[in-house]
């Protein structure tokens, strides 16, 4: 008892920006462009397609009947093994939580005794004095306990379920509703209305998400079977249906190969027997999509977010527990204003690039780090690195646990900021659109034309996502030349990012449409570039043992 | 249909009228079929001599099918028993209030477990995690998803 949760704490995690992700346009996409459509996605091509790239992992998506297949599998060989029927062998392996061979060595040792635990049948010696008094509430403790260890034989093979009409008035004796007649009860005789075992089971399944649905009288253990709960729900296909995803869920937890999706109201599973040993975790990021969407993206090795790469697990999580131990510190920066250096006059930033031009003074600069523009455009600047050594000599003065602040709080600027920085850019995007929309109908342009700027947008959102977990990375990584050549490709990537980005705020005229396709296109097919080696350099790096930790990290020594 | 709860209560009630409650219990309020209070002493040999607790019931429309939500009540009048499956804000922690409810136990069945829940306590003590609970505890004990000891009610 010293642990427990609260119910409303434990929601699933999903990533909730699907609307941002959805590529699928309202359907305003004539059919006849599908294939323009692959034409023109073929100008952003930059590897060929097929092989599996470094980053990628193997997986195969499973529908919920795929999954059904496999239980079922576990099924005939439970059943087949130790000669019991079907729905026998499915409680046995549910109740084992689908570990076949430690049942397979439990029923050998004790068939009765387990039958008894998984709520086949009922210990017969002091059997419970059967049913209830029909007028009279249960008042008393006659305790479970009461009942002592058993010897016979499991009936396992006894009726599962009774549904009678009985002659005799009958009082449910639980809404004690004296017109019911139709009565149901499992092989243990405790007979309820048919409609009170409905709302039970309908309760069960519905409210607390429960497969394993027992016996409504006090202290009895018997399990409702599958043929019983269908019985009970009667017409109600939707809830018999949940039954069975919350079965299905229930074998996927306990199996390392499988995981469920974790966006709402999906029924698909992941099998991803590469990533499941937790060591296989310190060498890859295994993100994964279901087969319902291609937006059901997510980590099968942990819940943080969909798609963390190119930084592991165990990594992603140590900074997402460093930035909420530092939060308090570290809101200011979140903050959308700043001031401009030269001037002192306010700045908000409302699009996603980091070129800044104060609106007063006309002083260009960057909104992370600060400093001037024209200095982001020449070779020896990195906005990306923190230079120990400048930052060090800067603050001698000042207390060691400040420059460690400083060192964390560069971090996790950029972190932030790119985070930021991809919302806006989606923000931005939609009012672009319009602007497109409308210029398609005032123009002789076509739908697919006006195309590029979202799969722009979708690049520079990805690639965004990218930049801000290498900085999770980079915090953790020892110094050194492989630390260097991480931020060299860290720089070209958000370099190549900003120039994107700030191309993509620009005005957007009828007649310069041509001229910005071009540019975009070709920045994007860089950008597209730059990230694919970063995630692949990375990745390799892994699978090298090239990154070492400037601390402990989970999975290495 | 009229509502199950509301025909369970009221015969729980009447039975409750008819035979009395049994020797510790007693009936404190009844009013409506939203929330019940009872008073609970244990009798006989105990770590709680002389002392008076009250518990609280509160429905909801899918009671008996769900459990009540209950808990000690603990105000200028009452206060929280010490035991180990108690916590300092009245909140229980018994199996039977939760993943053991059965629809067929009524209010004066709880009252009964947990009146020898109580006299079979051996040490006044709190649970362990008694500070950490009550700081995040939400209104409704129902909210927790204990996790039972073995030896549980
Ligand atoms: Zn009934
Ligand atoms: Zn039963
Ligand atoms: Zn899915
Ligand atoms: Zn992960
Ligand atoms: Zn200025
Ligand atoms: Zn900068």
């Amino acid at each position: 008892m010293s642990d427990f949760e609260y119910s409303d704490e434990e929601a699933d995690y999903f990533y909730d920006d699907e609307e941002e992700m959805d590529t699928q346009e309202d359907g305003s996409a004539p059919s006849d462009d599908d294939m323009d459509m692959e034409t023109f996605n073929d100008d952003f091509r930059v590897t060929g397609k097929g092989k599996r790239k470094s980053y990628e992992v193997e997986c195969e998506p499973l529908s919920k009947s795929d999954v059904e297949k496999l239980m079922q599998q576990d099924v005939d060989h439970i059943s087949g093994i130790f000669g019991v029927d079907d729905t026998t062998a499915s409680l046995l392996l549910r109740f084992m939580d689908w570990n076949k061979e430690k049942l397979i060595e439990k029923y050998m040792d004790n068939a009765s005794a387990i039958s008894i635990s998984a709520g086949i049948s009922q210990p017969s010696i002091p059997s419970l004095p059967p049913p209830i008094r029909a007028s009279s509430l249960s008042r008393g403790v006659e305790k479970p306990a009461t009942r002592r260890s058993v010897r016979s034989a499991p009936s396992v093979s006894a009726k599962l379920l009774t549904k009678t009409k009985s002659l005799e008035p009958f009082v449910c004796p639980i809404c004690f509703d004296d017109t019911q007649s139709d009565t149901m009860s499992l092989s243990c005789d405790h007979a309820f209305c048919t409609s009170c075992w409905n709302a039970y089971i309908t309760s069960k399944i519905r409210e607390e998400g429960e497969h394993w649905i027992r016996c409504m009288a006090e202290g009895c253990s018997l399990v409702a079977p599958d043929p019983f709960v269908k019985s009970a729900l009667g017409t109600d296909t939707a809830t018999w249906e949940r039954f069975q995803e919350l079965l299905v869920r229930h074998f996927v937890s306990h199996n390392r190969n499988l995981k469920y999706c974790p966006y709402p109201e999906c029924t698909y599973t992941v099998s991803c027997p590469s990533a499941a040993s937790k060591s296989s975790l310190a060498s890859m990021v295994p993100t994964v999509t279901c087969g319902a969407s291609p937006d059901h993206q997510f980590c099968f090795g942990c819940a943080i977010e969909s798609d963390h790469r190119p930084v592991i697990c165990a990594v992603a999580s140590m900074w997402l527990r460093k930035c909420r131990d530092d939060s308090e510190t570290a809101n200011w920066i979140k903050s959308n204003t700043k001031e401009c250096n030269k001037c002192q006059s306010t700045i908000e930033k409302n699009g996603g690039c980091n070129h800044m031009t104060c609106k007063k003074c006309k002083h260009e600069f960057c909104w992370v780090c600060m400093g001037p523009w024209s200095e982001h455009g020449t070779a020896w600047y990195s906005c990306n690195r923190y230079d120990e050594k400048a930052s060090q000599d800067a603050r001698d003065s000042q207390s060691k646990s400040r420059a460690s602040l400083e060192r964390y709080l560069h971090y996790y600027n950029r972190w932030a900021n790119h985070e930021q920085s991809a919302k806006l850019s989606m923000e931005l995007h939609a009012k672009t659109e319009k602007k497109m929309e409308e210029m398609q109908i005032t123009s002789a342009l076509t739908w697919i034309e006006v195309q590029f700027m979202k799969k722009a947008v979708d690049e520079v959102f990805k690639c965004r996502m990218t930049l801000k977990w290498t900085y999770a990375m980079a915090y953790y990584l020892e110094k050194g030349n492989e630390k260097e050549l991480f931020e060299d490709n860290q720089r070209d990537l958000e370099k190549a990012v900003e120039d994107l980005s700030e191309l993509l705020e620009q005005p957007i005229e009828a007649d310069n449409i041509p001229t910005l396709r071009q540019k975009v296109t070709d920045k994007t097919v860089y950008v597209q570039k730059r990230n694919e080696i970063m995630l692949e350099d990375t990745a390799n790096g892994f699978l090298e043992g090239r990154w070492t930790w400037n601390g402990t990290v989970e999975g290495f020594d | 249909m009229a509502s199950i709860s509301a025909r369970r209560l009221r015969k729980e009630l009447s039975e409750i009228h008819v035979e009395g409650c049994p020797v510790g219990i007693n009936l404190l309020s009844a009013d409506n079929f939203e929330q019940w209070l009872l008073s609970l002493e244990v009798m006989g040999e105990s770590q709680y001599p002389g002392e008076v607790f009250a518990l609280k019931f509160r429905f909801d429309p899918n009671y008996p099918i769900s459990s009540p939500a209950v808990q000690f009540v603990v105000d200028g009048k009452y206060t929280s028993p010490v035991h180990p499956h108690v916590y300092s804000n009245g909140h229980i922690c018994a199996s039977i209030l939760g993943n053991e409810w059965s629809p067929v136990l009524s209010v004066i069945g709880i009252c009964v477990t947990l009146q020898s829940m109580l006299a079979s306590c051996k040490k006044k003590e709190r649970p362990q995690d008694n500070d950490r609970y009550v700081l995040h505890a939400p209104d409704n004990p129902k909210k927790t998803r204990f996790h039972y000891d073995v030896d549980t009610v």
